[in-house]
Order: C-alpha cells, then sequence, then structure tokens
C-alpha cells in the first residue's frame, strides 16, 4: 500500500501542525492550509487522497471550498470536521461529504476514516 | 451554568405580577362597571318617578285649593245671606211699629209670628230698657224681667245699632246666638229688641255641605271658639288648637301643613256683619302613601324596571370582565410563552456559540496531548516515559470530559426548534436529568430510572418534549427536601401510547388545589413563581398529542404522568387491519 496523503484545512493552525505531526507518526503524509482559497489553489498543483475540511474557514467558507473541491476533483472523498458538536441527522451533513467528525477529534478515528475513504474510493 | 440558567428563570419569572395582585384589580373593576352602569340606568328611572310624585303633589293641591276655595265662597254668600236677611227683617219691624206698639205681650207675638212666617229661623222675641232689663219676653223660656246689663253683647249694643252676637250660653245654658236692634226713642232713651236665632241655621247650612269623612267645615268666632261642632276640633264653644287668623276681607287657603300625623288644608273666610269665621279644612294621610296606594302600578312597574336592569347589568359586567379576564390571562400568557421560548432559543444559541469557541482550544489540547504520548511512544528509553503517557492520558480524559458538556448543550441549543423526529424517550431523559447534575450532587437528591424493556421509540418534538420533563423534574425537585427521592419510569400502558412518570416523595398537593395546578396563574410558590409552569407545559403536550395527569397524596409525595401517543404502534395496528 501506497504512503497515504492527506491535505488538512482549519484556520487554527495549532490544531493542524499537531494533526499532521500525528498522522506523520501512523504512516500518513499530510499537509495544512490555513484557508480555503489556498487548498484550491494546492489541490490543483497536486493530488491527495483525502481532504480534511473544517466548515468554519476565514474567506471562502468550508462549505463553498467543498463545493469548488468536489467539482474540480470528484474522485478525492472529504471528511468534515466541525466545532459544532454532533450532527443529529445524517441529513444535516452537508451533501457530498464522505463523513464527518465533531472537534476535538479523536485521532484513532480520525485515521480509521481516512482509511474507509481511500478503501471506498 | 446551573447557577446561570437559575438567575434567568427568575428573571423571567419576575416580569409576570403575581396572581394576587392581579386579580383584585379585575374584582374593582367590576363593582365600577356594575355601579356606573346601574347608575346611569336607574337614575333617570328614579328621577321619572319622583317628578311623577311630584306632579301628583302639585295637582291634588291644587285641586285641594280650588276645592276648598269654592266651598268657602258659596258657604260664605249663604251664611252672609241669612244673616243679612235676618237683620233686615228686624230692622223692618222695629222701624214699622212705635215702642208703644211693641210694649205688649200681643205686639211682640204679632211681630215673632210675622218673622217666623216670612224668615224662620226665629225663637223668640224680647224687648230691653235702656238700663238692661227685659221688660217684655215671648218664646219658649221664662226671661221676662232678666237683666242683661253685664252681658257682652248688652254692652257691645250701646255702641252700635245693630248687634249679631256669637254663640253663648247665656241665662237659658244652651248654646244660641242673637241678633239685637237699638232704637232711639224720641225722648232720647232707647230701647233694645233681641231675637234669638234657632242654631239650626249654622247647623243645616254646615250639613248641606255634604262632606266627606276627610273634610271638616265649621264656623269659629274671633277668639276661636267653635261655633258648630267640628269633626276633628270638638263641640260648640271649644277652643279650636288651630290659630285664629287675622280679619282679613278675602278668602284664603293655606296650604297644607303637618299636624298630628296628619296633613291638612285649610282656608277661612270671615263672614261680613257678624263674628263668625267659616273654617273648612280638608285633611289626608301622609302624602307618599296616598300617592303610593294611588300608583301602586307604577311602582311594580319600577321595581320589576329596575330589579331586570340590576340583573341585566350584574350579568353583563360579570360577563364582560370575565371575558376580558380570560383575554388578558391569554394574551399574558402567549406574550409568556412567546418570551418564554425566545429566551430559551438565546439561551440556545448563546450555548451553541460557547461550546463551539470552546472546542477548538479543547481539540488544540487533546492533539498536544496527543502528540506528547505518540513522542514519548516513539522515544526509545525514553525518561519518566510512563508517567509522560500517564499525564498526557489524564489531560485527554479531562477534555473528553469537557467536550461531552459542550456537545450536550450543541444538542439542547439545537434542539430550540420546532421539529418532529424520532425520539428515544429514555436517552432524552437522561440527558435532562444531565444538566440537572450540579443540582442532584450539591442536594443529595436520588434520580431513579425504571424503564421497561424493548420501549418503543416515538415520534415528537425532542425541544419541546425536553422543556416539559426539564419543567416536571425541576418542579419535583423543589417539592423535595434535601436527600429527597424521584423516580422517572417509562412504561408502554397500551398499544398507542407511552407513559412517562415523575414521582417525587415530597410533601404532596392538597386535593382541592389539585385541580387548579394546570389553570394559567395559579401558583404556590408566591413571588418566586409566574403559575404558568404547569400551563405550559400542559398546552406543549396538548399540542402534541399526549395528555397529563397528577397524582397526589399529603406527606407521600406527588406523580405526574405524561403520556404520548406512539405512532409507531398505531401504524402497526393500521396496518394490521
Amino acid at each position: 500500500m501506497s504512503e497515504l496523503k492527506v491535505l488538512l484545512v482549519d484556520d487554527e493552525e495549532e490544531l493542524v501542525s499537531t494533526l499532521v505531526e500525528r498522522l506523520e507518526y501512523r504512516q500518513i503524509k499530510a499537509e495544512f492550509l490555513l484557508n480555503g482559497a489556498a487548498a484550491i489553489q494546492r489541490m490543483r498543483e497536486e493530488k491527495f487522497d483525502v481532504v480534511l475540511l473544517d466548515l468554519k474557514l476565514p474567506g471562502i467558507s468550508g462549505i463553498e471550498t467543498m463545493r469548488v473541491l468536489k467539482k474540480e476533483h470528484p474522485e478525492v472523498p472529504i471528511i468534515l470536521i466541525t466545532g459544532h458538536g454532533s450532527l443529529a441527522n445524517e441529513e444535516d451533513m452537508p451533501k457530498g461529504a464522505f463523513d464527518y467528525l465533531p472537534k476535538p477529534i479523536d485521532l484513532e478515528i480520525l485515521v480509521q476514516k481516512i482509511r474507509e475513504a481511500v478503501a471506498v474510493k | 451554568m446551573a447557577e446561570h440558567e437559575e438567575k434567568i428563570k427568575l428573571n423571567v419569572e419576575n416580569e409576570i405580577l403575581p396572581t394576587s395582585v392581579v386579580m383584585p384589580r379585575y374584582r374593582k373593576l367590576k363593582r365600577l362597571s356594575i355601579l356606573v352602569t346601574s347608575l346611569v340606568a336607574l337614575i333617570p328611572l328614579f328621577i321619572m318617578t319622583f317628578l311623577n310624585y311630584y306632579q301628583d303633589q302639585e295637582a291634588y293641591h291644587a285641586e285641594t285649593r280650588y276645592a276648598i276655595s269654592r266651598l268657602l265662597s258659596n258657604t260664605q254668600k249663604t251664611l252672609e245671606y241669612a244673616i243679612k236677611e235676618r237683620r233686615s227683617a228686624l230692622s223692618l219691624i222695629i222701624h214699622e211699629r212705635t215702642y208703644e206698639e211693641l210694649k205688649s205681650q200681643e205686639g211682640l207675638k204679632t211681630a215673632l209670628s210675622n218673622l217666623k212666617e216670612s224668615f224662620g229661623g226665629f225663637v223668640d222675641i224680647g224687648l230691653i230698657e235702656s238700663n238692661g232689663i227685659q221688660s217684655y219676653y215671648l218664646g219658649p223660656y221664662d226671661l221676662r224681667g232678666k237683666n242683661y246689663e253685664e252681658q257682652d253683647w248688652f254692652k257691645e249694643i250701646l255702641v252700635r245699632d245693630v248687634f249679631v252676637s256669637d254663640v253663648f250660653m247665656g241665662h237659658r245654658n244652651i248654646p244660641h246666638f242673637v241678633i239685637a236692634y237699638k232704637h232711639e226713642k224720641p225722648s232720647g232713651d232707647f230701647y233694645v229688641i233681641r231675637t234669638t236665632i234657632d242654631m239650626d241655621l249654622l247647623y243645616r247650612l254646615i250639613y248641606a255641605l255634604d262632606l266627606d269623612k276627610n273634610t271638616d267645615a265649621f264656623i269659629i268666632n274671633r277668639e276661636g271658639l267653635l261655633q258648630t261642632p267640628s269633626l276633628f276640633y270638638g263641640n260648640i264653644l271649644d277652643e279650636i288648637t288651630i290659630s285664629v287668623p287675622e280679619h282679613f276681607r278675602q278668602r284664603e287657603v293655606i296650604d297644607e301643613y303637618h299636624e298630628n300625623d296628619k296633613w291638612l288644608t285649610s282656608g277661612y273666610v270671615f263672614i261680613e256683619d257678624s263674628p263668625f269665621i267659616l273654617v273648612v279644612i280638608k285633611q289626608r294621610e301622609n302624602p307618599f302613601f296616598h300617592w303610593f296606594y294611588r300608583r301602586t302600578g307604577l311602582l311594580w312597574f319600577l321595581l320589576l324596571s329596575a330589579g331586570l336592569i340590576l340583573l341585566v347589568v350584574i350579568y353583563g359586567s360579570t360577563h364582560t370582565i370575565k371575558r376580558l379576564r380570560e383575554l388578558d390571562k391569554r394574551r399574558v400568557k402567549i406574550f409568556h410563552n412567546m418570551e418564554y421560548t425566545n429566551k430559551m432559543a438565546t439561551i440556545g444559541r448563546m450555548a451553541a456559540g460557547v461550546a463551539h469557541e470552546i472546542n477548538n482550544p479543547l481539540a488544540i489540547i487533546n492533539e498536544k496531548a496527543g502528540l506528547l504520548k505518540d513522542l514519548v511512544q516513539h522515544t526509545e528509553n525514553c525518561p519518566n516515559g510512563d508517567k509522560f503517557i500517564k499525564l498526557a492520558n489524564s489531560i485527554t480524559g479531562s477534555v473528553e470530559r469537557c467536550s461531552k458538556v459542550t456537545h450536550r448543550l450543541l444538542g439542547f441549543a439545537k434542539r430550540m426548534e420546532d421539529n418532529i423526529e424520532v425520539v428515544d424517550l429514555k436517552s432524552l431523559l437522561e440527558e435532562v436529568v444531565g444538566f440537572q447534575n450540579t443540582e442532584i450532587a450539591h442536594r443529595n437528591l436520588k434520580v431513579n430510572f425504571n424503564f421497561d424493556n424493548n420501549l418503543p421509540t416515538i415520534e415528537s418534538d425532542r425541544g419541546q418534549l425536553q422543556q416539559v420533563f426539564l419543567n416536571l423534574i425541576n418542579n419535583a425537585f423543589a417539592a423535595v427536601e434535601d436527600g429527597g427521592n424521584i423516580d422517572i419510569s417509562i412504561s408502554a400502558c397500551n398499544d398507542r401510547e407511552i407513559a412517562v412518570t415523575v414521582t417525587d416523595n415530597g410533601s404532596g398537593i392538597p386535593e382541592e388545589n389539585l385541580q387548579y395546578i394546570f389553570e394559567p396563574f395559579y401558583s404556590t410558590k408566591g413571588q418566586f413563581g409566574t403559575g404558568l409552569g404547569l400551563s405550559i407545559t400542559r398546552d406543549i403536550i396538548d399540542k402534541l398529542g399526549g395528555k397529563i395527569d397528577v397524582e397526589s397524596e399529603i406527606g407521600k409525595g406527588t406523580s405526574f404522568i405524561v403520556k404520548l401517543p406512539c405512532p409507531c404502534k398505531r401504524v402497526a395496528f393500521q396496518e394490521k387491519i
């Protein structure tokens, strides 16, 4: 199995930078960006296996970013992360996302989800 | 957070006036409304009645005055004519005959028979010398030789030629009156012809008036002595108690006056050339009773109308004020309900904001601690490695606890909006109780769950149900002492309903109060309660198609039973059909 490449998009640098480090320990190559525009740009340059996207982003919102990414790279699964806690219903989740995770994130679950997303793809 | 919630709750409750202040205002308003309306309706009625009474009295007075005046006038004429006639007859006798002709029994006899034949009413005739001695007399009594010098009428005749006396007893000791005529002799001396007039003349005159029992007519002299018997004032020569008027030629009618419980109208007239005063008195009962008996029909109508008006006014006012109170109540309730929902939504939004803001740093703490663990685990022979792992686990454990709280807050906030969804009552109740953990721990309360197995889920509004059970559980907490027990049970009572029972072991609710507890504004918490909690709770349950019952026993506690419809079962039931 080739090494997975994940793009993390969240404005909380402290969070994403730490997550990148932790994912590296679990053999997942990760890169982080702090806003949606940069993410869209970066995706055009390089292909990632999975995108982790926070719903609340400065500038282009998470939802909008996801819409663009889905349009440009429909094969790349997107996992949403949100500070708004558990979504009560499946239908509350924006259409197109593979899954969502509430903050604070349980890393083991995140890794599992990433692998699931890649497997499905 | 619990403290904060409590503060907000108190705030909500203080904005509504307690029941004890609101109710007297309506009672006052009702009293005022009844008073003003009945006054406006009844005053004209009473004014009309009073006017009728006044007019009735006026008419009575005018009628009486006219009747008395006529009676006086007619009787005066008759009486004056009768006296004048007899005076003229006497004058004729004295001028036609000489002293010598009269100075004999025979002469007097002729004169008396002439008088009796032509006019009647003459009883006797006598000739009295200037010294007062009656020298000749013809009549039924033996009065010849009597001396009249000392009698009043004789003294009176000395100064005038003709004299009509008032009624007196005299020598014969029976009431009578006389007409005397003085005549000068050519020698300068004088003599007097005196006749007694039958009292029948006066009596007949009065009797002829044919008066009713309330009208009295009599004659008095100027000293106020009765000259004819009176119905009200006694017999001949008794003194009357009413004052004698000053001499006045005209008739005079005195308006009504009150004497010895009688209302009297009297009239006087002086009889010319005599000492007589004719008096007519009409008496009647109390004018009010008089009017009362005459106008019984009118009075019945007045009473009936007044009663009817009062009845309508009282009913109308009571009904209107009742409606007004109900409307006010409903308005305040709606307003309060709205405000309550608003406040809950605000709390929800605030909670969501707080939770979101906390979740981000929590996530960072979580990842940093996680990274710490990763570093230790990937470093061989890390000094104090076990301790670092333990510390990091402690941090992530605490983060997990915090995140449970924030997620619960977020879940709560999300459910503030109306939406029907599948609800698991079990987890909902556990969640609601979870909000009260601080109070439970602080007051050492015991909350026991008792859930049936295989409970069906229901379709309902999660947020509204949360509000209902939060309210009931809060009430249960308020009802028990510290260390009290609260039992929460869920059971499927039949195919269509699922029942949630919240039981406390507090002091219980008296039976007479039980029927009121769901009424709006009924509160036993004094100024700390709005009396709306249970009312709103019942409204919500009604809206969700359920019902709420209460059972209570003094000293043992209270149970609130909420029955909610169970659509899954119903669907199953329908499918079977």
